[in-house]
């Protein structure tokens, strides 16, 4: 009971410690606004906007959401692809480092051309072509490095490639799966956001910082970034408990 | 008796970059119904490749598997293995681990006669009590234990062992001989054990086959005759004393480092 008490407190008490010294520095050393707002600052402005962030927050949030579902579909699959058939990895593998060497920011105008107006699918694309990679390498690199023994196990049986991957493949890449699926959280945000802040009327906390931008509010735009912070720290601690129902058992036990 | 494993003139290579490496050359083994028979071989002769062809996961360039008089074309359930690595799933539980064959061989026997079958061999190699224990928590030996069981749950006609106590110490070893004699006394496998032990080899076989550096074929059959049941003292026994310099010899002679005129006389 106390450990877990002591689970929540420490944090909190950390970030109250950062915004703190946050304060403290802006006021010490006197910047403006414009230079770097400080939490005292920023409170007025996100209950201004208040509305506006819950609508905002909300858009990019489920953008972010369905970006990320379609990463893990077509990277589990291109990387189950590329575990089993050696052929489809050296085939695979150069167009896929070539396509995450692209830098995305350079993709938003072409996408945006591509489908003038359908902001929401412009978005989710976006999420979702940043973050794949790191899930179908890392599907990949599970299923390919599997001991042959752990597939003779069932093979020897009889069992379908299928059944193999069911029973022990797919189990024992889980770890390693939601390793990548950490990473691909933080860059399907950075995604969804390159594009909503690019975007001409964009909405989603993008658009909400491009408008605090081009208002010169300063403080509007510091709370943008901390409401992204606050998303992203939502969506990874909600990978972190499905990675401990899933792939709890990787763990090593303490001691 | 009739033969329960028949290794008829089999001969393999495996396609390297550089060329057929060939691994098996007209090779043959016969196995009788219920007995115990050991492979030694110098490493890298073929051993598991062996082992693979038995289990119809490979199949021979040249030459037969047959298995209780059936040819092998594809993996049968009448088969059980156990490598050197245990290789227990770790997100499974000891006993999750022992039922995993009958998940495939008998999906539709019922939850508890599974689990009453895995716990009788868990009691049977002194793993009771260790049933929801996770393999990382258990001692490699016990881990070993644990994958012997798997190999041997769905009650196979043949188990084919490929060097499983290789990377156990030699106390953990000998005690894990006697499991293997006392699964023996249970169960009415016919067993094929692949190792390079040789006091392995003569305490638990009938028959122990020397096979010749690669390409292996059958170098030397040894007759093991030594009464049962078995305890450890009888590899102090004269006869299996001689037994053991023997093969040592025709193992030298595998590798190359001794004529083979020495070996005969
Ligand atoms: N899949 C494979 N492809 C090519 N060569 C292999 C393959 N598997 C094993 N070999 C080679 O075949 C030889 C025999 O291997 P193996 O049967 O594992 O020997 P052993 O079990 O007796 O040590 C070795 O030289 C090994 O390098
Ligand atoms: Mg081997």
């Amino acid at each position: 009971m106390r450990r877990n008490l002591g689970r929540i407190a420490v944090p909190l008490i950390a970030v109250a410690l950062f915004l703190a010294f946050w304060e403290w520095i802006v006021w010490v050393n006197g910047w403006p606004n414009y230079k770097m707002a400080s939490p005292s600052d920023i409170v007025p402005a996100f209950w201004k906007f208040r509305g506006l962030f819950f609508e905002y927050g909300w858009q990019t949030l489920w953008r972010t959401v369905v970006g990320l579902l379609l990463a893990v579909v077509v990277g589990t699959f291109l990387g189950m692809i590329m575990g089993f058939s050696r052929l489809m990895r050296d085939a695979l593998y150069p167009l896929l480092v070539g396509f995450n060497a692209i830098p995305k920011a350079t993709v938003v105008p072409i996408l945006a051309l591509m489908f003038v107006g359908q902001h929401n699918l412009n978005t989710i694309l976006i999420a979702f072509m940043i973050s794949f990679f790191p899930i179908a390498v890392s599907v990949s690199i599970g299923l390919s490095t599997l001991e042959p023994e752990y597939r003779d196990i069932l093979r020897s049986l009889g069992a379908s490639q299928f059944t193999v991957f069911r029973k022990i493949a797919l189990p024992k890449t889980l770890p390693e799966f939601f390793g990548a699926l950490k990473v691909a959280v933080t860059l399907a945000f950075i995604g969804t956001n390159l594009m909503e802040i690019v975007s001409p009327h964009g909405r989603g906390l993008g658009a909400l910082f491009d408008s605090g931008k081009i208002s010169a509010d300063y403080p509007l735009m510091f709370a943008v970034l901390l409401a992204l912070a606050f998303l992203g720290i939502v969506l990874y601690y909600i990978v972190v408990v499905l990675e401990k129902i899933f792939a709890g058992w990787a763990e090593r036990a303490p001691g | 008796m009739t033969k329960l494993i028949d290794i008829k003139g089999v001969t393999h290579a495996y396609k390297t970059a550089s060329g057929p490496l060939p691994v098996l050359r007209d090779l043959n083994i016969a196995v009788p119904e219920g007995a115990f028979t050991a492979v030694v071989g110098p490493s890298g002769c073929g051993k598991s490749t062996l082992t693979r062809l038995i289990a119809g996961l490979m199949h021979p360039d040249r030459g037969e598997v047959w298995l209780d008089g059936e040819r092998v074309k594809s993996p049968r359930r009448t088969v059980g293995m156990a490598f050197q690595n245990p290789v227990l799933l770790e997100w499974r539980t000891i006993l999750q681990n022992v039922i995993l064959p009958l998940e495939i061989v008998a999906p539709t026997m019922p939850k508890a006669r599974r689990i009453a079958r895995a716990e009788e061999l868990l009691a049977l190699v002194g793993l009771s009590g260790f049933e929801d224990k996770r393999p990382s928590e258990l001692s490699g030996g016990m881990r070993q234990r644990a994958s012997l069981c798997r190999a041997i749950v769905h009650r196979p006609d043949v188990l084919i062992l490929d060097e499983p106590f290789g990377a156990l110490d030699a106390f953990t070893r000998e005690d894990l001989w006697q499991t293997m004699h006392a699964l023996r006394a249970e169960e009415p496998f016919t067993s094929l054990l692949i190792t390079h032990d040789l006091r392995e080899s003569v305490f638990l076989a009938d028959e122990v086959v020397v096979l010749s550096g690669r390409p292996a074929t059958t170098q030397y059959v040894l007759d093991v005759d030594l009464p049962g049941p078995r305890e450890l003292e009888v590899l102090y026994t004269p006869k299996a004393v001689d037994y053991l310099a023997t093969l040592r010899r025709q193992i030298q002679i595998a590798q190359g480092r001794a004529p083979a005129s020495q070996g005969a006389a």
